[in-house]
């Protein structure tokens, strides 16, 4: 390839950049990196905010940036700009050349020039074209925030939707060469309800990655309805007694106990830092036999799925845990290079502004054999935790979270709604105790925020007992 | 493309699209910042980005917005076309203006200017911090968490009535997160940030000290009682729930019904006289101010509470004409325009009070819980309803000596804490959020393993 040859100054979405990608990467290798990675992007959002009877925000944005990342033995260097010029890349990379401090010169010999274009974006170039419009996505929200009206204890009303595209150029000097859009939109129910001293939130959200149509099929009146009867159920809730307890997570956003429990503690990433307590643990037992656990980005329309990671690389199945016994971890480019497991296809980032790190995507707890009546019934004083509301975990290892809708289970039957719990542990502790896995697994989408900024995941399970776990309350 | 420049060519396509009334606001910033691990450069990091978000006002006075990151001349006009045609969905039951104090004087803290000290300064810098905290107990055998940046940029102001405001500032950051490990007992972590308006601002010994001493500490941990206790909250775990619980005194909160407080709350009692909570977005300690907000309104000191009753409530231009009053400085920009506090100031207030003064965290004898962090705010703040169950970092004194809590939370009220307030002592602490003395709460519930 020669300079001369090429035909454009600046990256073209939609257009064969190779030429000047190629020249990017071999000016880098050429400077003495030992792998050059450019990742581009262009995006195209959108949100619309409905509060009671009344559209009162629309908030379009748009914009475009690369990210460069230089490696230099188990070193790297990123460096972000909104320049998409020949110049401004160049530039961006002799910045992360000099901030590594290379100064043996010329590895071009490695780079054969980049593969035969991937172009997972080929069937998606009309997505823009079949969203709906934001007077079709203002009508629905107003139908939806009419139906959260169901009688004069609900004080607020909102209904509030966004739509994210995302077009990416990913290119390195292994030759991956690679475009795709991603299209993510979600919506969500919030009502709050007050009746003299009493409060209570009401809220879901619900999401899809690809399927532009999604929007128009979601049953909003479903949505509005368990919406009303969560704020309603949790309106005179006493709070819970504190205590160490039995719990029964639902299904769907249940497994939120997993992805703060244990999934962050399976990224390459934790094992870098030396903050998991699973690092040395493969193919040894860490949780109850009852468990196996499954990350993957391959599930049409969950709104952690991918068609090719922010690295290039498609997404695999990954069984990480297979009844009970540690399999595998969840690992991007950099995790392979320092910690030794091979890549996932889970190299993840919010934006072109953060190199892209392991990050979990659809993650779940594989069903069971029981019914939800047989964990509940294994049960005479415990917690049944029907909605779960964020978490997080430690540098220990110790994980938390709010319970936004529960009940206490006496006998078997679920009897008076709790407000106030919160969930705490250690992974390495809890899950052993994952004792019964019900036979409803659901996916329930979500935003995780991590080093790598905030990415769009599906945390699931089906219904799980948990034998005992400290549940904070008053 | 310089700020001017970019007013200039706002001012050229709103002509074309016949806008007569816009406003905008920017952001351009250069980044550094540095990894470590065990003496190897993990990651370093330099970002260019640029934020430029245009409001535009149509014919009906209804207000449309847009975001970019494309401040090239045919960026601008996209946005603000993408603007113009978002005003045709605008909030038409709550108007948005323009400031009327935003071609007020503003004051601007006379800071000297600090150039970037460059990457591989702070990489050494960085290194050297980490060898130190390593060195500085055997325990300590990582420092998980770790970063050092320097920040340089300038935020813009404008609207087409021909207000301008610029400002220009730099940042420094150190985090050191140390993890401690013994045999046979459980990992301990804690950190310590500093931030200085450069680097060599930033008193690197004091941020190693205070990370390792803290770490240590909670070496020797025992489990709690689930039980009610005694509880001071360190300056820096009372401002995380004072700024957690903001929404009290946010006017756009009060009129979206998710505030505890409403529209005639100025004056209600909250807690004891002796207790002041400013904000206070210019003091001289605050090392993130601003001296105007989204809107180009001028950052000024404010007070929340005076004397245990709510004195008055942060606006942004549209609920201060709602509300009857002015802008306080403390508005986002948006088609939805948020407010939010700048730098929580609490103190006591002159007088004598009905306190307990004896209790003091340096030299009390008798059983209480010292609150040294709280954990996982996003997740245990229920801000609309007041309550909340928070994991935290603290100690049980008890007979003199002090425990470190292995894990619990602490759960409660956000209108009972304040009410029972038992004492506030005198010392007010710095911290990176805010300042505040050490403040004693009686009857907390405590959920602990034991």
């Amino acid at each position: 390839m020669l300079s001369s040859q090429i035909k454009s100054n600046e990256i073209e979405f939609g257009s064969c950049n190779k030429d000047l990608l190629e020249e990017i990467i071999f000016y880098g290798l050429g400077l003495g990196a030992d792998f050059v990675e450019i990742f581009i992007e262009n995006t195209d959002n959108s949100s619309v905010l409905a509060e009671e009877d009344f559209i009162t925000s629309v908030s379009p944005s748009f914009g475009k940036g690369a990210g460069i990342r230089i490696f230099k033995d188990k070193r790297d260097g990123f460096v972000s700009t909104n320049d998409l010029t020949k110049h401004g890349l160049m530039r961006s990379v002799s910045q992360a050349i000099e901030m590594l401090d290379i100064t043996d010169k010329n590895n071009r010999v490695l780079f054969k020039g980049l593969n035969n274009h991937k172009d997972y974006s080929s069937t998606k170039k009309t997505w823009i074209y079949e969203v709906p419009s934001i007077h079709e996505i203002s009508e629905k929200l107003l139908v939806s925030n009419k139906s959260l009206k169901k009688n004069n204890k609900i004080i607020t009303r909102k209904g509030s939707y966004s739509r994210n595209l995302q077009e990416v150029i990913i290119a390195s000097s292994d030759g991956t060469y690679a475009s795709d859009i991603r299209l993510h939109q979600t919506v969500g129910l919030n009502v709050i309800a007050s009746d003299a001293q009493y409060r209570s939130n009401g809220s879901r959200r619900f999401g899809s990655s690809g399927m532009p149509n999604e929007f128009r099929f979601w049953d909003h009146e479903k949505a509005a309805n368990d919406v009303f009867e969560s704020s309603m159920n949790m309106l005179y809730a006493d709070y819970v007694d504190a205590g160490q307890m039995p719990v029964v997570l639902a299904n769907k956003f249940g497994g939120v106990i997993f992805h703060e429990a244990c999934g962050h503690l399976l990224e390459t990433t934790q094992i870098e830092r030396g903050t998991t307590p699973f690092e040395n643990k493969l193919n040894e037992k860490i949780a109850h036999e009852s468990v196996t656990a499954i990350d993957e980005g391959i599930s049409e329309g969950s709104f952690g799925s991918l068609s090719v990671d922010d690295e290039g690389m498609e997404p695999e199945k990954s069984v990480l845990i297979k009844d009970g016994i540690l399999k595998k971890f969840i690992s991007d480019r950099a995790g392979e290079l320092r910690t030794g497991h091979k890549r996932t296809g889970s190299g993840r980032r919010q934006n072109y502004s953060f190199a892209a790190a392991s990050r979990m995507r659809n993650t779940y707890i594989a069903k069971g054999e029981y019914s939800k009546e047989d964990l509940l019934n294994s049960i005479s004083d415990g917690l049944y935790c029907k909605s779960m509301g964020g978490g997080s975990v430690g540098a220990t290892g110790q994980f938390n979270f709010a319970v936004e809708e529960g009940y206490l289970i006496k006998n078997g039957k679920l009897t008076k709604p709790v407000k106030g719990a919160t969930l705490i542990g250690e992974a390495i502790e809890v899950m052993p105790k994952i004792s019964m896995c019900g036979n409803d697994l659901e996916l329930a989408p979500g935003f995780c925020g991590s080093i790598s900024g905030s990415v769009n995941v599906t945390v699931g399970q089906p219904h799980i007992k948990v034998d005992s776990i400290t549940v904070g309350g008053r | 493309m310089n700020s001017r420049e970019i007013t200039t060519h706002i001012s050229k396509a709103a002509d074309f699209l016949n806008v007569k009334k816009w406003d905008y606001g920017a952001s351009f910033s250069n980044d550094f910042s540095v990894q470590v691990d065990k003496g190897d450069a993990k990651q370093l990091k330099a970002s260019q980005k640029q934020v430029l978000t245009i409001r535009v006002w149509n014919e009906s006075n209804l207000v449309g917005i847009t975001t970019t990151s494309d401040i090239s001349e045919s960026g601008i006009k996209k946005a603000l076309k993408q603007a113009n045609i978002a005003s045709d969905f605008g909030n038409k039951n709550e108007s948005t203006e323009f400031s009327p104090l935003a071609k007020e004087p503003i004051k601007v803290k006379e800071v000297k200017k600090r150039n970037p000290v460059g990457i591989k300064k702070l990489l050494t810098l960085l290194r050297e911090a980490e060898v130190k905290l390593l060195d500085s107990h055997e325990s300590i055998k990582s420092v998980p968490y770790n970063g050092l940046s320097e920040s340089f940029f300038e935020r813009v102001y404008a609207n087409s009535d021909g207000a301008f405001r610029s400002f220009t500032k730099s940042q420094a950051a150190l985090y050191l997160y140390a993890r401690a490990e013994e045999e046979d007992k459980k990992p301990r972590s804690s950190g310590s940030i500093r931030l200085g308006y450069g680097v060599d601002d930033i008193d690197i010994e004091a941020c190693i000290k205070e990370a390792s001493n803290k770490t240590i500490s909670h070496l020797n941990y025992s489990p709690i009682k689930t039980d009610k206790y005694l509880i001071c909250f360190s300056p820096e775990s009372f401002l995380t729930i004072i700024n957690a619980f903001s929404s009290m005194f946010n006017a756009r909160s009060i009129l979206d019904g998710v505030s505890l407080s409403n529209k005639n709350s100025i004056g209600e009692k909250l807690s004891t006289e002796a207790l002041n909570i400013y904000d206070d977005g210019l003091h001289e300690k605050n090392i993130s101010s601003s001296p105007f907000d989204g809107e180009g309104t001028p950052t000024k000191r404010l007070c929340l509470i005076k004397k245990g009753k709510i004195e008055s409530f942060i606006h942004s231009e549209s609920t201060a004409r709602i509300f009857k009053t002015i802008p306080t400085g403390h508005a986002g920009l948006g088609s939805k325009v948020s407010v939010s506090p700048d730098w929580i100031v609490v103190e006591k207030s002159k007088g004598d009070y009905d306190l307990k003064t004896s209790l003091n965290h340096s030299n009390f004898d008798g059983e209480f819980v010292y609150i040294e962090e709280l954990n996982a705010i996003h997740a245990g703040v229920r801000a609309s309803q007041g309550s909340f169950s928070l994991p935290f970092d603290g100690w049980l004194y008890k007979n003199g000596n002090k425990i470190s809590i292995e894990s619990a939370t602490v759960a409660g009220d956000i209108k009972y804490l304040l009410k029972n307030i038992v004492n506030i002592e005198t010392n007010q602490e710095v911290t990176t959020s805010g300042i505040s003395p050490h403040i004693w709460v009686d009857e907390l519930s405590i959920t602990g393993d034991a």
